[in-house]
């Protein structure tokens, strides 16, 4: 039998007036709640991690280690680092850790990015926390304004996303030396550095702007083989963003720390030969 | 051939108001939600309403929200439901209920209405268009919606807020825009009609979080998201926010 025959609620959203009357905001039964929560405890340990390592200024640099959240470093106070991507571009004035110039760009890719802003508008905002699951906000604009609508400048970021790629591959070539700076040399370091660099590239190369950059903007693919050839590459990595996004969110994650520990002096990386 | 009696939770009402109503009804191997609606409405309460036709997921008619997750009722099996699970069935929330699991979906024709329809090439006529499968394949995946609206149901722009009906075309929209503009024939720029400029300022598109769940929910498997919206998103800032785009549309049209 009926459980009660309930008036239309006078909240709005998914009670509004003449939709069928539900007081509940939503009737799921599964665990709708555990992905966005997944989620934001994850993003908020990464948060918390990179921002003491960012701001630490110290033990980021262990020949032949640089850690990526100080590559490249481009100030006066940046640790000598021989053969290193430690450009002086500031100069003596920048006071405060190096790390922060050069992590805007790969936090404003990632800020950008389709994926996270799925992830962090899910688990952070809870717009909407679930599908199907009423969000608590009372209005909602989206990206139709300031400053959600600076979103679409994700393909900038992007670009500069590539020219720090284009830095860590440089820093993994270096990573082939031993801490005396001979060449030919291998570590668990040197490991530790080529699987975050071809997470990195796999995640960068995979970024929804690119597909549209190599070739999704064009409407006659028959006319431009190569960008399709191209376009149809980046759409099987696109079609991971999400996992390369957190592989690679771990992987510079676990760069880093490696770095941290040798040169905090916790243990001498292992060399192979 | 085994057999159970399971628990189901019905709204039953209309524009005035209504509830959830408990039925215990006989469940057969191989059953889907359909099915038990209609054992419900054989046996129990012949006047349910409810909206559907072709029982093979292809009609798009029987959309409605089965434990609180919009899906066809059609393609829902029974066995995906625990034995002692209360399988409770409402109507779509994002429309107008017209009575029992039927919802007036009238939204989605007005807004099927404001998208402007293919435009011909000039100097072709039908049965003169050639097109290679290289370029029509993107279009071809947005045709095999069958419209049962349940992306637009999902969707929290217009479900969590009724304000936005006006501005906000929906996803099954917007990926029809997508789906024109990525047409190899079609002629909308040389007669003035810019898609791409149209999808944000006409048809809502910078209302799009891209948080997916017209995706998850897409009882054809169409990428919505990742092929159809964000693809628009990109185009759109192609036309209105990427400076060196239109410098570069300038330079070659001048040249």
């Amino acid at each position: 039998m009926a459980t009660g025959t309930e008036p239309h609620p006078s909240s709005g959203g998914v009670r509004t007036g003449t939709r069928a009357a539900i007081a509940a905001p939503h009737l799921r039964t599964d665990r709708w709640w555990l992905a966005p929560a997944a989620t934001a405890a994850g993003l908020f340990a990464f948060i918390v991690y990179s921002t003491w390592r960012a701001f630490a200024n110290a033990d980021y640099y262990a020949a032949p280690y640089v850690s990526p959240f100080y590559s490249p470093c481009l100030a006066e106070n940046c640790a000598p680092m021989r053969g290193g991507p430690n450009w002086d571009l500031l100069g003596g004035w920048w006071g405060v850790s190096p790390a922060i110039i050069i992590l805007i760009f790969p936090l404003g890719f990632r800020l950008t990015c389709y994926y996270y802003r799925k992830a962090y508008y899910r688990g952070f905002w809870m717009s909407p926390p679930a599908c199907a699951v009423a969000e608590p906000h009372e209005k909602y604009s989206g990206e139709t304004r300031f400053p959600l609508i600076l979103q679409n400048v994700h393909r900038y970021f992007f670009y500069a996303a590539l020219l720090v790629a284009g830095i860590l591959t440089y820093d993994t070539v270096l990573a082939f030396r031993d801490e005396n700076y001979a060449w030919g040399h291998m570590g668990l370091g040197t490991l530790v550095f080529l699987l975050n660099i071809v997470l990195i590239w796999a995640y960068t190369l995979s970024c929804h702007s690119c597909r549209h950059i190599v070739g999704g903007k064009l409407k006659h693919f028959s006319k431009h083989p190569v960008r399709y050839r191209v376009w149809q590459w980046i759409g099987k990595l696109n079609a991971r963003h999400m996992q390369l996004a957190w592989a690679s969110l771990l992987s510079v994650a676990l760069a880093d720390f490696y770095v941290y520990l040798v040169a905090s002096g916790v243990f001498d990386d292992p060399r192979f030969f | 051939m085994s057999s159970y009696e399971a628990r189901f939770r019905v709204w039953r009402g209309d524009v005035g108001g209504g509830g959830l109503e408990d039925f215990a009804v006989e469940v057969n191997d191989g059953e889907v939600v359909l099915d038990i609606i209609h054992r419900i409405q054989a046996t129990q309460a012949p006047d349910l309403a409810v909206r559907w036709n072709c029982k093979a997921g292809k009609c798009g008619s029987c959309s409605a929200e089965i434990n609180g997750r919009p899906r066809l009722l059609c393609m829902t099996r029974m066995s995906v439901f625990t034995r002692e699970e209360t399988v409770t069935v409402t109507p779509l929330r994002a429309f107008p209920v017209v009575r029992d699991l039927v919802t007036d979906v009238g939204f989605n024709y007005d807004k099927a209405r404001q998208v402007p329809a293919f435009v011909p090439p000039k100097g072709l006529a039908p049965g003169e268009y050639r097109m290679m499968q290289e370029d029509v394949d993107r279009s071809q995946e947005f045709r095999k919606c069958i419209e049962c609206f349940l992306c637009q149901d999902t969707c929290h722009v217009v479900r969590d807020h009724e304000e936005n009906k006006p501005a906000f075309a929906g996803p099954r929209f917007l990926m029809r825009v997508a789906e024109l503009d990525m047409h190899p024939l079609d002629a909308a720029d040389e007669s003035g009609l810019d898609r791409k400029r149209t999808a944000q300022d006409e048809h809502g598109l910078g209302y799009c979080n891209i948080t997916k769940c017209c995706t998850e929910v897409c009882p054809e498997g169409i990428k919505i998201t990742d092929n159809a919206l964000i693809p628009l998103k990109e185009r759109a800032v192609d036309r209105k926010y990427d400076p060196l785009v239109w410098l570069g549309s300038k330079i070659r049209r001048r040249s």
